[in-house]
């Protein structure tokens, strides 16, 4: 940046020196006002079409009742949104979401912090681990999907095969309700893990050599240089790292629209998956646009939650 | 020394134990890729393959157009890449070099759009695409999505890393914005690129939801897609599916060999410690 202080340009061309004085200001500074308008209008023609216009639109089609080609009926005020908290179907639907992010989030963030700390160290081939624990990073949604189908089979897969080689009683992974979210929650945090390990694996080498080498000089052992000196000082890192997880499991569709479909009994039908039934399978546009709107709203809270109470904890260098 | 050797003991136990877990998944799929059909589906499940059998890799490229579906998500996260390139160091530009009315409001709700999930917009932009008639096209595919919130943070953050002097200098020798926004600003800033590139292309390349919802016909599903669908239609051929699976994978794992250390360095610094 130039200056920081000038939200007022025409006073900012006064303090300027040396480069203001080629040009007249006026000329100058409309010349650079149609430069940003240049620079800026892609982004800003994008995202009004694709951003900003659907989600007025969304606003609209919520208080409306459309017919299945999605044209607008009738005017009908909160009646979308009535329905939606009225019935238990939409209510086990933000249910299961949460329950979904209880089970992901902190064990995924937990796992990754455990194997970046022991990667950060100067072991013998951390290189080899470091790559096999960010290989998740490649798997999309669906190819992560697709290679957890066949080691969930009931009666082929794998993972059955092996808990009865261990005497333990086969599992029903994706068609028992009691296990389905667990099913589901297992392959996420295993597809998550790549890039979390990365992201707190770079937050770590951030923090200086010489800080750990002076507490390994005080005589701190390794959990407790670990405890006391990494999480502080990498927790903005651990704080975007929640952040992000937790909206991104707010958002998760793919592997229940592969593997489950939303059940068995709506046992896996998170937020998402909901919308995209009503939305696009029963062509109810309006209902749809008053769920996008509450996960909006849900997304909203969380940010903001997060950066209010997330923030004062967190310890920045 | 004692304790030191034992957590060393530990931290290898963990460090493999941990491997086994996550590469557990990418060998069932690599190893039934290279099964007959009858090993992959025997009980108890085989780990190794007895033989190193390619047919499969054939069968399945006669089977579905999976190199169609792979040349379609090339294109489509190709074009989402370039674009996001372009239109995130542009905008970043204005924002860190050029003086305007508004423009900490208007960066400020740059960053807010960054809240806003993309499924939320997703009804409003299908009727929009669909009213274009956009559907099964890369239009379609792309458009939506060549502008970022997050690209232009990110590249505003490496602009404002570059030394202000040079930036003064050039202004002096007379050069306008335009010149050193292409000649010296980006050149300066390909770390930054490079990071962005890597996680924009991986990112669209993963897409699911919206593809679904936009192609119909097989000739413009992406590969997410065509893969899923591979496992309705040959339910049993598991050695099949997971051939697909693996030659899917090779193009993700390659650009994950190649972009990793720009990923991890390049994220964190710009993204974190801004």
């Amino acid at each position: 940046m130039l200056d920081k202080s000038s939200a007022v340009p025409v006073k900012s061309g006064m303090q300027r020196t040396r480069s203001a004085v080629r040009q007249p200001r006026r000329t100058r500074h409309w010349h650079e006002y149609a430069l940003a308008v240049m620079f800026l209008a892609p982004s800003i023609l994008l995202f009004g079409i694709f951003l900003f216009y659907p989600l007025i639109k969304s606003v609209y089609l919520s208080v409306h009742s459309t017919t299945p080609r999605g044209d607008v009926a009738k005017f009908i005020g909160l009646r979308n949104f009535e329905k939606l908290f009225d019935s238990g179907h939409f209510l086990n639907s933000l249910w299961v979401t949460f329950e979904f992010m209880l089970f992901t989030v902190p064990t995924s963030i937990v796992l990754a912090l455990i194997l970046a700390a022991i990667c950060r160290t100067h072991l013998r081939g951390t290189k080899v681990f470091r790559f096999i624990f960010s290989l998740p990073l490649a798997i999309s949604v669906s190819t992560g999907s697709v290679i957890w189908m066949v080691l969930f089979h009931p009666t082929l897969g794998t993972l059955n095969y092996l808990l009865q080689a261990a005497g333990l009683p086969a599992v029903q992974w994706l068609t028992d309700p009691n296990w389905s979210l667990i099913s589901i929650s297992i392959m996420t945090i295993w597809m998550n893990l790549g890039f979390l390990f990365i992201l707190l694996l770079g937050g770590m080498e951030g923090v200086p050599e010489d800080i750990y080498e002076s507490a390994k000089m005080d005589g701190a052992g390794p959990m407790r240089t670990f405890v006391q000196l990494t999480l502080p000082l990498i927790s903005p890192t651990i704080f975007f790292a929640s952040v992000t997880s937790m909206i991104g499991a707010f958002q998760s569709f793919g592997q229940i629209h592969i593997l489950t479909k939303g059940g068995p009994m709506n046992s896996t039908n998170v937020l998402v998956y909901n919308l995209y039934q009503d939305a696009f399978v029963n062509f109810r546009f309006g209902s749809g646009s008053a769920q996008a709107l509450v996960l909006f709203v849900l997304i909203l809270i969380l940010t903001i939650i997060q950066f209010k109470f997330g923030e004062k904890k967190v310890h920045y260098q | 020394m004692r304790p030191n050797i034992m957590r060393t003991g530990l931290a290898y136990l963990m460090l493999a134990a941990a491997a086994i877990l996550i590469l557990f998944p990418f060998w069932t799929a690599l190893s039934n890729s290279l099964m007959t059909e009858s090993e992959s589906a025997t009980y108890p499940p085989k780990f190794f393959p007895t033989s190193l059998n390619l047919d499969n890799f054939a069968s399945v490229m006669a089977s579905i157009p999976i190199i169609r579906f792979i040349v379609n998500s090339f294109v489509t996260s190709g074009i989402i890449t370039i674009g996001n390139l372009i239109t995130a160091s542009m905008a970043a530009y204005a924002f860190a070099f050029l003086r305007f009315p508004g423009r900490k409001l208007l960066f400020a709700l740059f960053m807010a759009t960054m809240m806003i999930p993309w499924e939320v917009t997703v009804i409003p932009n299908y009727l929009t695409v669909r009213s274009w008639g956009w559907l099964d096209s890369y239009a379609g595919l792309t458009v939506p999505f060549l502008a970022t919130a997050f690209g232009t943070f990110l590249m505003r953050q490496f602009f404002m890393q570059l030394p202000k002097e040079l930036m003064e200098a050039a202004r002096i020798d007379g050069c306008g914005h335009i010149r050193i926004f292409a000649s010296l600003a980006v050149p300066l800033a390909m770390p930054g690129l490079a990071t962005l590139g890597v996680y924009s292309f991986l990112n669209h390349w993963n897409m699911y939801l919206w593809p679904l919802l936009i192609t119909n016909t097989e000739n413009m599903r992406t590969v997410q897609i065509g893969i899923s669908m591979l496992q309705f239609a040959e339910m049993t051929a598991w050695n099949l599916v997971m051939a697909g699976i693996v030659l899917v994978l090779v193009p993700s794992l390659l650009m994950l060999a190649i972009g990793l250390g720009r990923l991890v360095g390049g994220l964190t610094t710009g993204a974190l410690k801004g």
